[in-house]
């Protein structure tokens, strides 16, 4: 990279950055953000003790300094399953949010430009995928196909993409009919150099904050499916199946629940708000919608 | 118009059945599997044979296809493979009630709610109000219906007992014996519901009042209150019969994780029983049968929508 290009790389950095600064919900989301994603990645390093070693004399302690966020039923560290307890969720809802982003937001700008037939199958199609209700759809999936992390994955691809492909269709419909669309396809373009090279890049906007949310929704997601035991096996650590184990005695060791979930809110209210500050960033329009 | 109603139905029966394609297809994909997963580790390939010539999974999947949704159109969806010999179809019939109670609830509390806190947030915008009830709904939406649901228990169940914290009574109890059971569910689905359905009316209103002709009446000097009722509100909340149709199907996957929570028999319940069992018809069934009530909603508030305005009504032929 020459000094110019690094140059203009971290100017433009910085320009992002003080955009961010000053929006003060952007700001929060950004820092909660990275604080997970940092413990995420770290967490097999960092973690005090291991997840899964059983203390019976420590069933159910309360925090101490070394164990600050306390111990379970097994007398397992809190602390350490907390930090290690979102790596599933996160892995699951980055990837599984990035593929269902490009995907759907490929397919739906592909069809929103060809239109006619193929857009009217396609169309009907990811209708059909959104008309099973959302978790319902994981569970027929996971019926099918069992409860490996990577039919979990598959299953929040196909349950979240079709939503996307409608969001990216209804943005590429604003572009279609322009000047510059019309230009290409006189040049006689290839559909797929209109989609990558004139039609993207107006839309990859929207595609951000569309990842931003469905990133978050496939977190909540993962963790529902593990609450009713079809997510992550025991005694993996993950917060949704934490909450779950130690909700029975909520009421004796209230840190067993309130750590992870604490942990997941601040994750989802943090995507939550990096989605609402993109779009306000972006200018995009994201007035009514669901799934 | 009548021509525009018949097509919005013709397609929601397309839909409709490309889902039936769709849940069948997910579920068969490994064929075989039930029998194996029935008689698990008595399974030797006679038995295997026999099981699957039975239940007719030694028909190509296509006839299998043809059979099942022929007996769903007529509301024959099988037999359970977990519950020998009974019929899928009056078993969901048992636990509806129940479901149904609890969906009817949380929608007659859910929907005023949030369309009050909507249009107040609304109105008051950026003001502490508005600013309050946002970062509230935000909290909520970003908490899973499971957490909602214990927070309850532990609130009113355990720590102040006035309300039963789990269901013992059965799906066939009279409603007298399962009411006190449904109002903590009810809650639950109505905060998660609420959260989402206010965020859309907020915007939806903002929107509205941000338009050219409400800084127009504004300016004519019209009494505010007027603005609000005959200009504004007619407007905002036309966009969000379609939100809150959808917060309604999104009802239809909550209560699967609420029944869980609260162990109450509705169809949420089942659900999960059936997943746990592996047994298919019964997970078919009940697939299909919430996407119908989303396909059905959905239609309606289609159907609402063009029926309230003018304009979308001449604008599609």
């Amino acid at each position: 990279m020459s000094a110019d290009a690094q140059r203009r790389l971290r100017a433009a950095s910085w320009r992002l950055w003080q955009r961010i600064r000053r929006s003060p919900g952007m700001l929060l989301g950004t820092l909660l953000l990275a604080l997970h994603l940092v413990t995420a990645l770290a967490a097999p390093l960092i973690a005090p003790h291991s997840p899964t070693a059983i203390a019976p004399e420590r069933a159910l302690a309360g925090p101490t300094p070394a164990h600050p966020f306390g111990n379970d039923r097994f007398g397992r560290d809190l602390l350490s399953r907390v930090m290690l307890g979102g790596r599933i969720a996160i892995a699951i809802g980055v990837t599984g949010g990035a593929i269902a982003v490009l995907l759907g937001g490929f397919v739906g700008v592909l069809v929103g430009y060809l239109g006619g037939l193929t857009d009217e199958l396609v169309m009907r199609m990811v209708d059909a995928l959104i008309a099973i209700p959302g978790l319902l759809l994981l569970l027929v999936i996971v019926t099918g196909l069992g409860n490996g992390y990577g039919v979990i994955l598959l299953a929040m691809i196909l349950s979240y993409a079709p939503g996307v492909a409608r969001v990216a269709r209804a943005a590429a419909h604003e572009y279609v009919p322009r000047e510059f669309i019309t230009a290409a396809r006189a040049r006689g373009e290839h559909p797929l150099a209109v989609v990558g090279h004139e039609l993207w890049p107006n839309v990859v906007g929207v595609l951000f904050v569309e990842f931003a949310m469905r990133a978050s929704w496939i977190v909540l997601a993962v963790s529902g499916l593990s609450f009713l035991g079809f997510g992550v096996n025991p005694p993996t650590p993950d917060w949704g199946l934490m909450i779950a184990e130690n909700r029975s005695m909520l009421a004796l060791a209230p840190w067993g629940v309130a750590f992870p979930l604490i942990a997941m809110a601040t994750l989802v209210v943090a995507l939550n708000l990096v989605a609402d500050g993109l779009a306000q960033l972006l200018g995009v329009d994201r007035a009514t919608e669901a799934r | 118009m009548l021509r525009l109603v018949i097509q919005r139905c013709l397609l929601a029966l397309a839909t409709l059945l490309l889902v039936s394609l769709i849940i069948f297809g997910a579920t068969e994909v490994l064929p075989g599997d039930v029998a194996s997963a029935i008689l698990g580790r008595e399974a030797t390939p006679t038995r295997l044979a026999a099981l699957r010539a039975e239940l007719g999974l030694d028909q190509p999947a296509p006839v299998r296809y043809f059979e099942w949704l022929g007996g769903a159109v007529r509301g024959d969806f099988g037999r359970s493979l977990a519950r020998p010999d009974a019929p899928v179809g009056p078993l969901i019939a048992e636990r509806m009630r129940v479901t149904a109670w609890l969906a009817v609830i949380a929608t007659l509390v859910g929907v005023p709610v949030a369309l009050g806190l909507g249009i107040g947030a609304g109105l008051f915008r950026d003001r502490p109000v508005d600013l309050t009830i946002s970062i509230i709904a935000l909290v909520a939406q970003s908490l899973p219906e499971f957490v909602i649901g214990a927070l309850l228990i532990l609130a009113f169940g355990i720590t102040w007992p006035i309300l039963p914290a789990v269901t013992v009574v059965g799906a066939d109890a009279p409603l007298a014996a399962l009411a006190p059971n449904l109002i903590l569910p009810a809650a639950t689905l109505v905060i998660v519901m609420t959260a989402y359905m206010l965020r859309m009316v907020r915007t939806s209103l903002i929107d509205v009042l941000d338009s050219e002709y409400i800084h127009m009446a504004t300016l004519k000097g019209l009494p505010h209150a007027r603005i609000i009722a005959a200009h504004a509100l007619p407007n905002a909340l036309l966009p969000t019969i379609n939100a809150i149709a959808l917060t309604v199907a999104w009802l239809i996957g909550g209560v699967v994780v609420v029944e869980t929570v609260f162990n109450l028999p509705g169809v949420g319940r089942l659900m999960v029983s059936a997943v746990e069992d592996r047994d298919l018809p019964l997970v078919q069934a009940l697939g299909l049968l919430g996407a119908v009530l989303y396909i059905g909603i959905n239609l309606l508030a289609d159907l609402a929508t063009l029926w309230l305005s003018p304009r979308l009504r001449a604008m599609q032929r």
